[in-house]
């Protein structure tokens, strides 16, 4: 499945395209199939996201994952800092990137 | 703040008043609309604004790493303020804030520029932050304080209208010691200041090194430039590069490609025909000006008559005067390096409360002077030595009196694929399970400096390594490539490859190979580089490989 991905432009936190609306959550990430040129030059344009692009991902019974480990950092956080992570309750989270 | 290092005048601050506006309405027109991406990338990259892999990334310029207490007190307060309570100290003497908003940038410019920093070039392809050693103006080796001609390059570099579009970015290195403590042969142009037959200070210009994807050791160019003509000389070796270097591979951008592809013979004669032209324009900033910066640089008012000795009898206290502490030109002082690479921790990461605790105690014992280092520590470097305990006990309270300088803890780690968009491999893993796993031996061992970097741009500086690593991707999965015999001092020399690389916890295995192979292999009074310079890389590809 095909992932859109850039970051808020104030913020510059790490977003995913949930078909709707831009999510902090990759587990929100909805598959844009052939979509995705057209939907970045629009929400680029409205300036609701920054520097956004395509990636690869896959989907199973755990929800959805990037391929490459670059996306899954991004997704979730620091390794070395799972306080900071989007789970930093979670002591198996780190697991999901690697 | 001290009267120790330069203070901006009011031409200084003015200037870094009117950037931190300029950038706050460039933000301003970004975020409503009036600027895109393409158009705004170049300018927040010329105040030290990247987008990194989970938010904006703000790298802060720490001319020659020197510091003041208020100005590492605001380092502090700006991790709270607008980060999340820390920040990263890096190769380059400075420090990068990982959390940034957007909004937020300019706010944080005019709380630097209240304490007399910036975050100007430290990034785009100009001339960016010059280093320096650690000791300058401590140590008891050099020729003189380099930290004013470092300063004057500053003045020179900032905005320098030919050079702010250079074919790549651009590093300088000043030092005035034998004992090379700032790679200085692993930059672009690297600086000796030197004293001839005469007596005279003058300068030694090696240009065209640098790491990255093809490491080079910088030739000696011009073994002496009077002071006088310094900046003129500079200007010269700029001129040509900015004139030649390759602006149609930024692979091959580098001064480092230009002074191999013309040769350094043919370079230095380039350079000189451009100098004799320069000379006679009488660029060179008026000696006055040196001396005006000089004079902020003055020695500190050190107290006379105090003793050398020191009370040995707390023998956690003994292992990190041994190992943290160096020699002083002034007598009853030290120079003390802080370790920021606790075992376990994250090499060059300070909290806020850490950087404020810091500048504390640089106020209480160090006349209000700090310095960061390119081996990602802290020095505070004039200790009385008999302040010395109180100091270190109240480094140890704060998790900051880690023995470990230049040992194999003590090592130098970029912020890898957890933090850095370039990145190939995380960095800072693989230091943490070295340091963890060779921490009950790293006394043992001795001198051993290990450095990682996450890609091939090579910021934590692997090919200087004893022990290098570098991380590539391979197939979308981390590898760690494994370097050996690199040196950044006097006698620098570059890691070769030992072969096949390694996945996160292979590499782990690997340096330990390494490092036993060392310990059962070594002659007397021997470093793990010097063993590994006397029998070669086979043994120690048969202890990985065979």
């Amino acid at each position: 499945m095909k992932l859109l991905t850039g970051n808020d432009l104030k913020s510059g936190a790490v977003t995913w395209w949930d078909g709707v609306q831009w999510s902090l959550h990759v587990g929100d990430a909805i598959d844009v199939g052939d979509h995705a040129d057209t939907i970045l030059a629009r929400e680029s344009a409205a300036r609701r996201v920054n520097a956004a692009y395509a990636i690869e991902a896959s989907k199973d019974e755990n929800g959805v994952r990037p391929a490459h480990i670059k996306e899954r950092i991004r997704a979730l956080g620091p390794t070395v800092r799972p306080d900071l992570t989007l789970k930093p309750a979670d002591p198996a989270a780190g697991q999901w990137v690697i | 703040m001290g009267n120790l290092m330069y203070r901006y005048d009011t031409y200084d601050q003015a200037t870094v008043d009117a950037r931190v506006e300029e950038f706050r309405d460039q933000v301003r027109r970004r975020i409503d609309g009036h600027l895109t991406e393409d158009q705004f990338k170049p300018l927040r990259l010329m105040n030290g604004l990247y987008l990194q892999l989970h938010a904006y990334m703000l790298r802060v310029a720490v001319p020659y790493g020197t510091l003041s207490g208020a100005q590492m007190h605001a380092l502090g307060d700006i991790a709270d303020k607008y980060d999340r309570g820390y920040g990263h100290f890096t190769t380059r003497q400075n420090i990068q804030y990982n959390w940034i908003k957007l909004d937020q940038a300019p706010d944080i410019l005019a709380d630097l520029a209240k304490v007399e920093m910036h975050a100007i070039q430290t990034s785009g392809n100009c001339i960016r932050n010059t280093s320096s050693d650690q000791y300058a103006g401590a140590a008891a080796d050099e020729v003189t304080d380099p930290r004013p001609y470092a300063e004057l390059i500053r003045q020179w570099s900032t905005f320098h209208p030919e050079f702010s579009y250079l074919p790549r970015k651009f590093k300088i290195a000043v030092i005035a010691s034998e004992t090379d403590r700032a790679a200085m042969r692993l930059h672009d142009i690297g600086i000796q200041i030197v004293r001839n037959d005469a007596g005279e200070l003058g300068c030694a210009f090696y240009v065209g090194g640098g790491m990255g994807r093809t490491p080079m050791i910088a030739p000696l160019i011009k073994p002496f430039v009077p002071l006088d003509q310094f900046i003129t000389y500079a200007e010269a070796a700029l001129r040509v590069y900015n004139r030649h270097g390759r602006r149609d591979n930024k692979y091959k951008a580098r001064i480092k490609i230009l002074v191999h592809e013309l040769g350094k013979d043919e370079y230095t004669r380039q350079v000189e025909t451009e100098f004799a032209h320069l000379l006679v324009q009488n660029i060179e900033p008026p000696l006055a000006e040196l001396e005006r910066i000089k004079a902020q640089f003055a020695d500190p008012k050190f107290e006379t008559g105090l003793s050398d000795d020191l009370d040995r009898s707390d023998p956690d206290f003994a292992l990190w005067v041994d190992n943290n502490c160096v020699r002083h030109k002034a007598p009853g002082y030290i120079a003390v390096t802080i370790s920021l690479k606790p075992i376990g921790g994250i090499p060059g990461d300070a909290s806020a409360d850490q950087m404020r605790l810091m500048a504390g105690l640089a106020t209480q014992y160090s006349f209000d002077e700090l310095r960061v280092t390119h081996a990602q520590n802290i020095v505070l470097p004039h200790v009385r030595k008999d302040q010395l305990y109180a100091l270190w006990q109240a480094l140890d309270d704060a998790g900051l009196g880690t023995a470990n300088l230049d040992l194999v803890g003590d090592i130098i780690a970029c912020p890898g694929l957890d933090y850095c968009s370039l990145a190939n491999a995380r960095s800072i893993p693989v230091a943490q399970k070295i340091g963890q796993r060779l921490a009950a031996k790293e006394q043992e061992i001795g001198e051993l400096k290990l450095k990682i970097s996450g890609c091939i741009n090579a910021c934590g500086h692997h090919h200087a390594g004893h022990i290098g690593i570098l991380g590539v991707d391979r197939k979308g999965t981390e590898n760690y490539q494994l370097l050996l015999g690199g040196c950044e001092g006097a006698d620098t020399s570059l890691g070769q490859i030992t072969g096949p690389g390694f996945d996160e916890d292979g590499i782990v295995d690997a340096v330990e190979k390494a490092t036993e192979l060392y310990l059962n292999t070594r002659a007397e009074g021997e470093r793990f580089l010097d063993t590994y310079r006397r029998i070669g890389m086979a043994p120690f590809k048969e202890a990985l490989y065979g």
